[in-house]
C-alpha cells in the first residue's frame, strides 16, 4: 500500500527545516554572511512570489488538495503554519533560492525573456514535481523535509555545470544509477552552497533582477544540463568521473571538488527523496512554493499525475516500466510493474553501494513476494535496518542523528520502490525515526547504535511478538467447544490463535476461505491439517454456503483506521459482509502498532495493485487460456487489488494487544 | 412405444450424468421430448386431457428425478401440463359456447344436460380467474367473455347426441394439435429468449454506465452485446467467478465486441461495487418467492450491491421461473462439485494421510455450485429499475409467447412478454413479491401439488470419473451421499420440513376446482 502520510504536519515542518538548514552550526554562519543578500533577494523576489502564489492557487487541482492547507497557497500563511523558527528558516531557504537562482543565471547566461504562458506551464510542472517528492518520502517525514534543501543544492550543482558530477566523482563512491548520482550530488550542497553563495553574491546585483524572468527556454536548458549530467554520471561508472563540466562552472567546480568529498559519504536522506534535478530547479525559481510545501502534509503520490510520475521515474533506482492496460479507476495508484524489475535489480546488487545489503535483500524479497504479510514485512524490514545500523558509522562532519535518519529514509524509499509500504511498516518507520531523533547528543556513536538496535529488538518483541501472544490469549477466550471458526486467507495471528486453541484442547472446526490469486489459504490449510485441526476448505464465492455452519469469523488486518474501517487483504470485506448478513460475529485480530489515524471510506482511493498477469492464469487449469495475451487488447484490463476496506459496522470486535474493543 | 421409452431413458441418463449443461439447453430438450410424448400419446375417446396429463406427468417425474437440481426440467414439465390444461379448457369453453348457441333451438331435451354445461362454464370461469391474475390485461380481455359466458349457461342446456359426438371427435384431434402447437411455441420461446431479453438492454444501460457481473451467463452476454450494438458505450467489471472462471470467457467475448472490460477477482467485488452503477447477473432459477438461485458467488455480490444501493438485475428466460417455494435452497437445491476445482490433489495428498490417521478425515472441501439470493432483502431497497407494469397474460385461445425478463432490483423483477397473437410487446419490472403472479400465469396449481420436488440421492455412478475418487478425497458429492458430514443430515431434515411447507403453501393457494 502506498499510503502513509507523513506523520504529523506539525512535527513535519520542524524536521524538514532542521534537515534543510543543516545542522545547527552551518546555517548561522552562513546566514550571517548572507544576511544582506537574503534581504535583497527577498525584496527582489517579492513580486514573483506574489505571482507564484496566484499561479499556485490556479494550479491547485494539479496537486491533491491538502484541505487543511488550502489557505496556505500564498506565502504569507506559511509562517503561521510553521510555528518554530520559521522566520529565520525561511529566510535561510529564501537565501538559498536566491543564491541558486542567481547562480543559474550566471552560469547559463541566458537572457531572461519571460512569457507568461510558458511560465505557468513550468510552474505547474514544477509544482507537481515538488509534490511528488513527498510521496517518495512518504514514510519518512524527515526525508521529505530534508529533500528540499538537498535538492536545491543539487540544483545548484547542476546549474554550475556537471561540476557537481565531477566533484562527486572524486569521492570514493561511484554513482552508478541515477538515484545514486542524485544522492551524491546533493551531498555537495552544504559547502558548495556556500561557495556558490559567494559567487552569486558577486553577481547577485545583476542577476537578481533577472530572477523573476526565467524563461521556459532557460529552464529547459537547465533540465537538459541536469539530464546530461546524470547520464554522464551513469556512463562514467564507478571510477571514471565525468569531466564534462561546463566551462562556466569550472571555477565553482574546482572549489567543489574539495568540498564535495565529504557529502557523498554523508549521503543525506534528503538526497534520496529529491533525486530529480527538476524539482530543485523549481525550488530555486519559486521560493514561495517551497515554503508552502513545507507546511503542507506531503500528499500521497498520485500516479495519475504525469509530471510527477515522470519525475519519480527518473529518480527511481528500480526501473519503471509503463504498465499496460491500466484500469481507469486506479490510475492514481502505482501500477504493478515489479515482476519485470526483479532480474534487473538483482543485477544491480553489487552496484548500489548506498544501499545496505541486508536492506537490499529485504527489498528484493518484497519484490518477489517471498515476504508478505504485514507482520513479516515489518519484522524483515526492522531486522534489515538493525543490521544496517550495526554497520553504520557516522561520516566525519556529520551528526549521527541527522545522517542516520537520512540513511533510513533512503532505505525506506528504496523499499517503497520495491513494494508500497504497508501501514504497519509506516508506523514502524515512524517509531524508528523517532527513536533516532531522540538520541541524546551526548551519547557516543557506539552507544547510540546499540541503543537503537535494542530499541528495534524491543519493538519487534513488544509490539509484534508479545502483542500476538496477548491477542492469542484474548482470542482464545472467545472460542468455545463445538465452534466452527471461519478464517480468510492467511493471517499469522489468526493461525497462531487457531493452533493455540487446538493445543489448549478446544474442540472446534476451522473453515478456511481462500481466494485467487494468492491462495494463501492453502498454506494455512497445509499447516493446520498437519497440526491435526479439522479443516474445511472453500473459496470465497462459496462463502454464503459455508457461512450457515460458522459460529465465529476470525480475520487478520493490515490496519485498523481511525473510523473503524478495517484495511485488510482483499476479500476480507466480502467475508465480513456475508458474516454480518448471517449474524455471525466477526472478530478482527490486529496488533495495536498497525492502527493508523487515517480515515478511508472506500477501497479505491488508496490501495495496492498486484500483478495483473496472475489473474489471467489459473494454476492447475491449463484449459483456462482465454485471457492469454490480454495486454494486446486495449479494451481489456485485469485488475488485481491487494486490499480492501471493511466498513466498521461489519466488525463485531477488534482484538488487540491492549484488549478487545467492540464498536457497537 | 419403445421408441419413446428409449428417448426418455436416453435423456434421463444424460441428465443424470450432467451431460447437458445450462438451463436453456435442458429446457429445450425437455420440451422437445415432451412434445414427442404428447404426439405419440394414444388418445382415447373421452377424457383426453387427463390421459395426456398422465402421460406427460409420468415422463416428467422421471426427468425431474434424474436431475433434481436442474429446475428447468421441472419447469418445462409443469408448463407443458399447464398447456394441456389450458388447451383443454379453452376447447371446452369453445364447445360450450357453440353448444350454447345451438341450445336455443330445443329446450325441452336438454334439462339434464343443463347442469353439466352450467358447471363446466362455471368451472371454466373460475379456472380462468384463478389461473390468471386479474391484471389490467385480463380485465380488458375478460370483460367480453365474462359477459358472454353467463348468457349461454343461463339460456339453458343443449345437445343433440350426434352433433356432440362429431364435435368431440374433432375436438380430440384438435386438443392434441393445439397442445403440440403450444409446445412448439414454448420451444420457440426458449430459443429466442436471449434476443427478446437483449432487446431491452438499451432501456437499462445508459451511456458510461459501469456494470458488474460475475461469472458468465449467456443471457448477460447477449444483453451487454445488444447494448453495445446500439452504440452505448459502457464499462464492464467481470468477476471471474471461481471455481469455473467463466468470467474469463465472458471478458474475452465482451472485449471481442469492443466493450471496455476489466477482469477482477471475486474477492475484489466489495471493493469495486461502490463504483458500479448496476449489477447484471444471470440466474439458475427464479423461485416462486422471488428468491434467485444463481451460480455461486452471486449472493455475495447481491449483499454488496445492497450495501451500496446498487441496482441488482437478474436476466433470465422464462424457463427459469420455478413455481416451487424453496426451503433452505442453498443446501437442498445445491450441488456440490468436485473438490479438484479448488485443491490440487497431488499437493494435498499428504493432508489426506493426516486425515486417515484419525479415522475421520481432517480435510473437507466444499465446492457448491449455486448460491441462493433471498428475496426478503428486496423490501429494504425500494428503487426498482422498472416498475411493475402491465404484464400481458396468455390469450384465451393460444399460449402466450412469454419471455420473462426478470429484473431483480434487489430482487425486483422485470418482465417482458411478447405476444403471439398480436405481436404486442410489453415489458416491465416486477418486485419479487410479484413472482407468484407470474407463476400463476405459467403453471397450474395442480402440478405444484403433484410435483413436489424430490430430493434424490446423488448418482454415484455418474460420478466415477471424479478425480476425487481416485485420490481418495472426500468428494463433496459423495460426501453428501456417504452421509458422513452434517450436510446430509441437515439436508434430509431440511427436506422434510420443506416438503411440509410447500404442501401447506400450495393447499392454501389451491382452493380452486380442478378444471379437468
Amino acid at each position: 500500500m502506498d499510503m502513509r502520510r507523513p506523520p504529523r504536519t506539525v512535527s513535519d515542518p520542524k524536521v524538514r527545516q532542521v534537515g534543510f538548514v543543516t545542522p545547527s552550526a552551518a546555517p548561522p554562519t552562513r546566514s550571517l554572511s548572507d544576511a544582506p543578500t537574503t534581504v535583497a533577494a527577498a525584496s527582489a523576489s517579492s513580486p514573483p512570489s506574489g505571482e507564484i502564489s496566484l499561479l499556485g492557487s490556479s494550479l491547485s487541482p494539479v496537486m491533491i488538495p491538502p484541505p487543511r492547507h488550502a489557505s496556505s497557497d500564498g506565502r504569507p500563511s506559511a509562517p503561521v503554519a510553521v510555528p518554530n523558527p520559521a522566520s529565520s528558516l525561511r529566510r535561510d531557504s529564501l537565501r538559498i533560492r536566491v543564491g541558486s537562482y542567481n547562480a543559474s543565471e550566471v552560469v547559463l547566461g541566458t537572457p531572461p525573456s519571460a512569457s507568461p504562458s510558458s511560465r505557468t506551464d513550468n510552474a505547474a510542472s514544477e509544482f507537481s514535481e515538488e509534490t511528488m517528492s513527498p510521496w517518495h518520502g512518504r514514510s519518512g517525514t524527515a526525508k521529505v523535509a530534508s529533500s528540499f534543501p538537498g535538492s536545491s543544492s543539487e540544483m545548484i550543482v547542476m546549474k554550475t555545470g556537471v561540476g557537481g558530477g565531477g566533484g562527486a566523482g572524486s569521492t570514493p563512491k561511484s554513482p552508478l544509477t541515477t538515484a545514486s548520482v542524485v544522492k551524491t550530488l546533493p551531498g555537495i550542497s552544504e559547502k558548495e552552497r556556500e561557495v556558490l553563495m559567494g559567487t552569486q553574491n558577486d553577481g547577485a546585483g545583476a542577476s537578481k533582477t533577472l530572477k523573476e524572468k526565467t524563461t521556459k527556454a532557460e529552464r529547459r536548458a537547465l533540465q537538459e544540463a541536469q539530464r546530461a549530467a546524470k547520464a554522464a554520471a551513469k556512463e562514467a561508472g564507478a571510477g571514471v568521473k565525468p569531466s564534462t563540466a561546463s566551462g562556466s562552472a569550472v571555477v565553482a567546480n574546482t572549489k567543489q571538488g574539495k568540498v564535495v568529498k565529504p557529502p557523498p559519504q554523508k549521503k543525506d536522506g534528503p538526497q534520496i527523496a529529491p533525486p530529480s534535478g527538476s524539482s530543485e530547479k523549481k525550488v530555486v525559481d519559486r521560493p514561495p512554493e517551497k515554503d508552502r510545501k513545507k507546511d503542507v502534509p506531503a500528499p500521497r503520490m498520485q500516479f495519475d499525475d504525469k509530471h510527477r510520475v515522470e519525475k519519480a521515474k527518473r529518480r527511481a533506482v528500480v526501473n519503471q516500466f509503463e504498465a499496460k492496460n491500466r484500469v481507469e479507476l486506479f490510475r492514481h495508484l502505482p501500477q504493478y510493474i515489479h515482476g519485470t524489475q526483479l532480474p534487473d535489480l538483482e543485477g544491480k546488487f553489487f552496484q548500489l553501494d548506498p544501499m545496505h545489503p541486508s536492506v537490499y535483500k529485504v527489498g528484493l524479497q518484497y519484490l518477489s513476494g517471498q515476504i508478505s504479510g504485514s507482520n513479516a514485512r515489518c519484522i524483515a524490514m526492522l531486522l534489515a535496518f538493525r543490521e544496517a545500523i550495526r554497520d553504520y558509522s557516522t561520516p566525519p562532519e556529520k551528526a549521527l542523528v541527522r545522517d542516520l535518519t537520512a540513511k533510513i529514509s533512503s532505505y525506506v524509499s528504496f523499499l517503497i520502490e520495491c513494494r508500497p509500504l504497508s501501514i504497519s511498516m509506516g508506523n514502524t518507520i515512524k517509531f524508528l525515526k523517532n527513536r533516532i531523533a531522540k538520541l541524546p547528543d551526548t551519547m557516543s556513536e557506539s552507544e547510540a547504535k546499540s541503543s537503537l538496535q535494542s530499541d528495534i529488538d524491543r519493538f519487534i518483541n513488544e509490539k509484534i511478538v508479545i502483542a500476538d501472544k496477548v491477542i492469542i490469549r484474548h482470542a482464545v477466550t472467545k472460542i468455545r467447544d463445538g465452534d466452527v471458526l471461519l478464517t480468510y486467507g492467511l493471517s499469522s495471528v489468526v493461525e497462531m490463535i487457531l493452533v493455540y486453541a487446538h493445543e489448549v484442547g478446544k474442540q472446534f472446526r476451522v473453515v478456511i476461505v481462500d481466494s485467487r490469486p494468492k491462495l494463501e489459504g492453502q498454506v494455512l490449510l497445509h499447516r493446520l491439517v498437519a497440526k491435526g485441526l479439522n479443516c474445511t476448505y472453500t473459496h470465497i464465492n462459496a462463502i454464503s454456503y459455508i457461512m450457515h455452519e460458522v459460529t465465529r469469523v476470525f480475520l487478520g488486518a493490515a490496519s485498523v483506521l481511525s473510523n473503524g474501517t478495517v484495511y485488510s487483504r482483499v476479500g476480507t470485506a466480502c467475508v465480513a459482509m456475508v458474516a454480518n448478513a448471517f449474524r455471525v460475529p466477526v472478530l478482527i485480530c490486529c496488533e495495536a502498532y498497525k492502527f493508523h489515524e487515517r480515515v478511508q471510506l472506500d477501497s479505491i482511493c488508496s490501495n495496492e495493485l498486484g500483478d495483473p498477469d496472475v489473474i489471467s492464469r489459473v494454476s492447475g487449469r491449463q484449459d483456462l487460456n482465454h485471457l492469454d495475451n490480454w495486454a494486446d487488447n486495449e479494451n481489456l484490463q485485469l485488475l488485481n487489488l491487494s486490499y480492501d476496506a471493511t466498513p466498521s459496522d461489519y466488525v463485531s470486535m477488534i482484538i488487540t494487544d491492549y484488549g478487545m474493543v467492540c464498536f457497537y | 412405444m419403445p421408441d419413446l421409452q428409449a428417448l426418455v431413458t436416453d435423456f434421463v441418463l444424460k441428465l443424470k450424468r450432467r451431460k447437458i449443461e445450462g438451463s436453456q439447453a435442458t429446457a429445450k430438450q425437455t420440451a422437445e421430448l415432451l412434445r414427442q410424448v404428447v404426439s405419440q400419446q394414444r388418445m382415447p375417446y373421452t377424457n383426453q386431457a387427463s390421459v395426456l396429463i398422465d402421460g406427460v406427468r409420468a415422463v416428467g417425474e422421471q426427468l425431474i428425478a434424474a436431475n433434481p437440481i436442474e429446475l428447468a426440467v421441472g419447469n418445462i414439465v409443469r408448463r407443458v401440463l399447464h398447456i394441456i390444461r389450458e388447451e383443454n379448457l379453452s376447447s371446452t369453453t369453445a364447445a360450450m359456447e357453440g353448444l350454447g348457441l345451438t341450445a336455443g333451438s330445443d329446450d325441452d331435451e336438454g334439462e339434464h344436460e343443463d347442469h353439466p354445461g352450467l358447471s363446466a362454464a362455471a368451472v371454466a370461469a373460475a379456472a380462468r380467474s384463478t389461473l390468471r391474475a386479474p391484471s389490467l390485461q385480463t380485465l380488458l380481455e375478460d370483460i367480453p367473455e365474462s359477459a358472454v359466458a353467463p348468457h349461454p349457461s343461463s339460456s339453458g342446456g343443449d345437445s343433440e347426441g350426434k352433433s356432440k359426438s362429431a364435435d368431440r371427435s374433432s375436438r380430440s384431434k384438435k386438443l392434441k394439435h393445439d397442445v403440440i402447437e403450444a409446445i412448439n411455441e414454448l420451444i420457440q420461446d426458449i430459443d429466442t429468449c436471449h434476443e427478446l431479453i437483449s432487446e431491452q438492454a438499451v432501456e437499462h444501460i445508459h451511456q458510461n454506465e459501469v456494470i458488474l457481473t460475475l461469472g458468465r451467463s449467456r443471457t448477460v452476454k447477449e444483453f451487454l452485446c445488444a447494448a453495445k450494438e446500439k452504440k452505448r458505450s459502457f464499462r464492464v467489471f467481470v468477476a471471474e467467478g471461481a471455481p469455473r472462471y467463466q468470467g474469463h470467457v465472458l471478458a474475452k467475448e465482451l472485449v471481442g465486441k469492443g466493450i471496455q472490460t476489466t477482469v477482477i477477482t471475486d474477492s475484489a467485488v466489495f471493493a469495486m461495487i461502490s463504483r458500479v452503477n448496476m449489477v447484471i447477473v444471470g440466474a439458475h432459477a427464479i423461485m416462486a418467492n422471488g428468491g434467485v438461485i444463481a451460480p455461486v458467488g452471486i449472493n455475495m455480490v447481491a449483499l454488496a450491491a445492497q450495501r451500496h444501493a446498487v441496482p441488482f438485475v437478474v436476466v433470465a428466460g422464462s424457463h427459469k421461473l420455478c413455481p416451487l417455494y424453496p426451503h433452505n435452497p442453498e443446501v437442498l437445491l445445491n450441488e456440490l462439485k468436485c473438490p479438484s476445482d479448488l485443491l490440487d490433489f497431488g499437493e494435498f495428498s499428504d493432508c489426506m494421510d493426516y486425515g486417515s490417521l484419525g479415522g475421520s478425515p481432517l480435510l473437507h472441501v466444499v465446492n457448491p455450485a449455486f448460491d441462493y439470493v433471498q428475496p426478503k432483502l428486496a423490501a429494504r431497497i425500494s428503487n426498482f429499475v422498472c416498475s411493475a407494469s402491465s404484464n400481458q397474460l396468455p390469450q384465451p385461445g393460444g399460449w402466450s409467447h412469454g419471455v420473462k425478463f426478470p429484473l431483480l432490483d434487489h430482487y425486483g423483477f422485470g418482465i417482458l412478454d411478447r405476444f403471439h397473437g398480436d405481436d404486442v410487446e410489453s415489458q416491465g419490472g416486477h418486485n419479487p413479491s410479484y413472482v407468484y403472479r407470474l407463476i400463476a400465469d405459467y403453471y397450474s396449481a395442480d402440478d405444484l401439488v403433484n410435483y413436489l420436488h424430490p430430493l434424490l440421492n446423488h448418482p454415484m455412478s455418474s460420478h466415477d470419473d471424479c478425480p476425487s475418487m481416485i485420490y481418495g478425497f472426500l468428494c463433496s458429492r459423495c460426501h453428501h451421499r456417504l452421509g458422513g458430514g452434517e450436510a446430509t443430515a441437515r439436508g434430509q431434515r431440511g427436506h422434510e420440513v420443506r416438503r411440509v411447507n410447500s404442501k401447506i403453501r400450495i393447499i392454501g393457494s389451491a382452493k380452486e376446482v380442478d378444471p379437468s
